[in-house]
């Protein structure tokens, strides 16, 4: 039971950081400002999802899990009221969407 | 594992650190400031730093950025070149940096029981805290009972802090006059009024955010926390909330009256706790005397210090975060 408990977790933290890292790939790599905060943000979400349901199942039922879970619920609140709150100060400052330079200008 | 954690920790604020010095956009060198903090909040959570990493996280990259956003408002986005003395200021750095790593030398090895820092007064802290305090969190004991000398001067540098900003930037007499010209005029200048989702969601976290302050100042004794972190926090919550509804609105809900009280009244009442020290037969800062049990006492001054430290901590902050905003609106 124990080991299996184990094995699902790990699954989730590695699948969590796979996540992270696509997203800290996108950022880099996509072409302008919308489509690289898309995909920090969008995997942003999923991998604090895995990772910390990963942990959760790590430390059991304890006061640990609960800590978490706030966490859990605090980021999925405030993580994409962030990256909408970013692309529309965006779009507000005049960035266009598929101008890259633009967007490498405001990075 | 930790020690690989660590290295990786503090490669990226070595990388931090250069990519601040390096980029002219100094809203880029705010928001690298920003993230060398929380990494040197994470580096202090993985030396067991529990307490400084709260208060790392809370000030340096929480309000820290905010007031940098504020000073950058009232400034240009870019840095001036420098020409001159480029290779004097890099000739200091490397000789410098050559002394200190030499230094390091001599350092004891991290962790290391026998060092000279394990052999001073740290054992006998760790051995009195349960039987003179009888608190679980040696830090909040060493740093309000112990140390409380320190810790008194450290508000009372905060306060100096907070009287010197307002010195700089002009404090108007009177405080906030509502006057229709001025709402217009600050419900333009914050860019998230019509916004609806930021402010729904802001208005649902901040009470949360404050009772967590208050969470970190009361449970201080128990876990990491204090007043520091918890006037920093309480503060976050209260900036949050001039953000969404403009700065007005946030005057309105703490006035500058209040905030001045918090700033005086709170290192006013860390010394009055000192003062009752003396008068109860003590000396100054001495809580056993508070109460007829002296472990009780002790805990009571700690709590009632840690209040003080909060109030002007968050006072201090604040009355600056609205200096800067207030500058920025002429």
């Amino acid at each position: 039971m124990q080991s299996a408990v184990d094995v699902l977790s790990w699954i989730l933290l590695a699948a969590g950081g796979a996540f992270v890292f696509v997203g800290g790939l996108g950022a880099l790599r996509l072409p302008d400002f919308y489509t690289r905060m898309h995909a920090a943000s969008l995997t942003d979400g999923m991998g604090t999802i895995l990772i910390l349901v990963g942990i959760m199942l790590q430390a059991g039922w304890s006061l640990a899990a609960i800590k978490l879970i706030a966490i859990l619920v605090c980021l999925l609140l405030t993580s994409p009221t962030a990256s909408y709150a970013l692309a529309n100060a965006a779009l507000l400052s005049g960035v266009e969407p598929g101008n890259s330079r633009a967007g490498k200008a405001e990075n | 594992m930790v020690i690989l954690f660590a290295v990786f920790l503090l490669t990226l604020l070595a990388l931090t650190a250069v990519a601040i010095v390096r980029t002219e956009n100094l809203f880029v060198a705010v928001m690298l400031t920003g993230i060398f903090s929380l990494l040197m909040a994470a580096n202090f959570f993985v030396l067991d730093a529990a307490d400084v990493a709260l208060t790392e996280a809370a000030v340096g990259a929480g309000i820290s950025t905010v007031l940098f956003l504020g000073a950058l408002a009232l400034t240009a986005e870019h840095e001036r070149s420098v020409v001159s003395g480029r290779w004097l200021s890099m000739g200091i750095v490397v000789v410098t940096t050559l002394i200190l790593i030499y230094a390091t030398f001599d350092k004891p090895r991290l962790g290391d029981p026998r060092a000279p820092v394990h052999q001073h007064v740290a054992p006998w802290y760790l051995d009195q805290t349960p039987e003179l305090i009888g608190i679980p969190n040696v830090v909040t004991a060493v740093l309000g009972s112990f140390r409380g000398y320190d810790t008194l001067g450290e508000v009372f540098v905060v306060v100096t802090a907070c009287i010197g900003v307002l010195f700089i930037l002009g404090v108007r007499r009177g405080g906030y006059s509502p006057s229709p010209d001025g709402d217009r005029l600050t419900t333009a200048g914050s860019g998230l009024r019509h916004h609806l989702i930021p402010k729904v969601v802001g208005r649902l976290l901040i009470p949360f955010i404050v009772l967590f302050g208050l969470y970190v100042l009361f449970h201080g004794e128990y876990g990491p926390g204090g007043g520091f972190q918890a006037g920093a926090i309480i503060a976050t919550g209260i900036i949050l909330y001039a953000l969404l509804d403009g700065e007005a609105q946030a005057l309105k809900a703490v006035p500058r009256p209040v905030l001045m009280g918090m700033v005086v009244g709170g290192a006013t009442l860390y010394g009055a706790v000192g003062v009752a020290g003396i008068a109860l037969g003590g000396s100054f800062l001495d809580y056993s005397v508070l109460a007829d049990d002296p472990v009780k006492g002790q805990q009571l001054g700690i709590l009632i210090i840690e209040v003080g430290v909060g109030l002007a901590v968050c006072g201090s902050l604040l009355s600056i975060f609205h200096a800067f905003a207030a500058r920025g609106r002429h």
